[in-house]
């Protein structure tokens, strides 16, 4: 069954500074199509590089990364993923329908297909009527589903998202976590998300991905086996709590650990 | 029906808009008739002498008799400013373009780029004047060049690098290669830096022409009638070729600034426009 997933990491590591700074350490990972996989950690535990060595921005130093059966860097050239960043990384001269048409400009669609798709996307992430937009007429919430629309136009079956809410407050936050799992269930794509809110990993995943900084490697995985469709009623259910405490003496365990043989150590 | 409706509103929101673009200009209108009353209003009371300041109402008189004669030379000086203008502007455009893409190129050169744009350029145009010749406008428009090319170049080189590493990850994850997001994302990107730079080289350019024209020219030209007429003691022809010279660097600065203003409707700046 290897092969038919969507990501496979094989004992991946990356250092920088010419090996003096190891940012990720041995990350073995199997993502199976249609799930929704977090990675959560504090800053500083490469859970971003983790997300940007698998789309081949940047290379592993050591290991394998496979994506849709094939090497990420082909899989980039094949243009198999989409990717959300922390900021909406829309561009300026650009209005909203052709920020989110670009990627379809680049694949070579003719201009009636690309108009057809946008206007979908446009109906997908409810901004209708703000086509003719500039990105800076809209608000942070708005140019963020302005950047997921296109990061889905070309109908990638893989998603990549790099703490795509941490910026917005926590109501757009909430609404637009529901916003997304929406998306999830009808375009029936992979979604690799990296945040820092436990209760965010927690609602949206299948399975949580808990990392440890210095040397940045996954020290559990945690399956989330709350009912779909997630909606506003999950997060007050007892289970989701059971499942944040979880996460969360997950992420405090290991440097719990840590404290503890340091101390050891001390004496 | 919609006709009547319509028509006065339009109207109305028409002589709205008028009236506040001169609420807007009415202080910087006041400020110029009020400095222009002040000088004449001193010249005479103080009795200045005329050599030292003439009065505007001289300076106007002379401005409108001895037009022709002074628009000729503004045009003569003003062809080799631009002339300057676009070579200096594409050396500028083309270097830094090259200078952006390839990294040994830019610490190779970007040090003597910094050191060169401290040299008072000006200084070269005796010089300039022997390599191409006295009466040859392209001894004015080197100079005029060598001035606009230092801010275009590093201005646009910082336009061209100044792109969010994000902006260039999220081309790459699309399979784009350098020249796509060359064309895509650098050079759009450069834009508010480049007219910023053009802006500041239309100045450049009319002063590069009109002082190297103070080392010697064709008599044709502005630069040598300001410098002859000082010389002759008519100094409100000096005063209103000088005027001249000013309009045309204004002029040029503002058909710059429309250009700006035509291509770049999408930039934030333009928000302050509506």
């Amino acid at each position: 069954m290897t092969d038919a997933a969507a990501v496979s990491l094989r004992t991946v590591g990356r250092t920088f500074a010419n090996g003096e700074v190891i940012a990720l350490q041995e990350i073995d990972l199997e993502i199976e199509p249609r799930e929704f996989v977090s990675l959560i950690g504090p800053s500083g535990c490469g859970k971003s590089t983790l997300l940007r060595i698998i789309g081949d921005l940047i290379k592993p130093s050591t290991g394998e990364v496979i994506v849709n059966g094939k090497t990420a860097h082909q899989a980039r050239l094949d243009r198999d993923y989409g990717i959300v960043f922390q900021d909406a990384v829309l561009y300026d001269w650009r209005t909203v329908a052709r920020n989110i048409s670009l990627p379809l400009e680049l694949a070579g669609w003719d201009r009636g297909r690309r108009d057809a798709r946008v206007n979908e996307m446009l109906d997908l992430v409810e901004l209708t009527g703000f086509e003719k937009r500039h990105p800076w007429e809209l608000s942070g919430g708005m140019q963020q589903r302005v950047s997921i629309a296109r990061a889905l136009s070309f109908s990638p079956a893989l998603l990549l998202m790099d703490e795509p809410f941490g910026s917005l407050d926590e109501m757009t936050r909430e609404r637009l976590n529901a916003e997304l799992l929406r998306i999830w269930q009808e375009t029936q794509s992979t979604i690799v998300f990296v945040t820092h809110s436990i209760a965010e990993a927690v609602f949206l995943s299948t399975r949580v991905a808990v990392m440890s900084p210095r040397p940045g490697r996954i020290t559990e995985i945690i399956p989330i086996d709350l009912p779909q469709p997630r909606t506003n009623a999950t997060r007050e259910d007892a289970h989701f709590f059971e499942l944040v405490t979880r996460v969360r003496e997950a992420l405090h365990g290991g440097s719990g650990r840590d404290a503890e043989l340091r101390l050891a150590e001390a004496e | 029906m919609s006709g009547y409706s319509v028509t006065p509103v339009a109207g109305e929101r028409l002589l709205g808009r008028t009236m506040r673009t001169a609420r807007e200009w009415l202080p910087a209108a006041a400020v110029l008739v009020l400095g222009l009353a002040l000088w004449e209003g001193l010249v005479a009371a103080l009795n200045v002498q005329r050599f030292l300041l003439p009065p505007p109402s001289d300076i106007i008189r002379t401005f409108w008799n001895e037009r022709a004669v002074l628009w000729g030379a503004g045009w003569y000086t003003f062809k080799e400013a631009l002339g300057g203008f676009a070579i200096g502007c594409s050396a500028g455009v083309i270097l830094a373009v090259l200078v952006g893409r390839f990294r040994l190129l830019r610490t190779a050169i970007m040090p003597y780029a910094i050191a060169a744009n401290a040299i008072p350029i000006i200084a070269f145009a005796p010089i300039t004047n022997q390599w191409f010749g006295l009466l040859n406008p392209l001894s004015k428009m080197v100079i005029a060049a060598v001035l606009c090319f230092f801010p275009v170049f590093v201005n646009t080189l910082r336009g061209l690098t100044s792109v969010h590493p994000s902006s260039i990850d999220l081309m790459r994850s699309y399979a784009a290669g350098e020249v796509t997001i060359f064309r895509r994302v650098r050079f759009p990107n450069s834009l508010p830096y480049l007219f910023a730079a053009l802006k500041v080289a239309s100045v450049l350019a009319m002063i590069g022409a009109v002082v190297g024209e103070y080392f010697g020219g064709s008599q044709e030209a502005l630069g040598v009638q300001i410098r002859n007429s000082a010389a002759l003691f008519a100094f409100e022809t000096a005063w209103a070729a000088i005027l001249v010279a000013s309009v045309l660097g204004i002029g040029f600065y503002l058909a710059i600034a429309l250009v700006e203003r035509l291509t770049m409707d999408w930039h934030p700046s333009a928000r302050a426009a509506e």
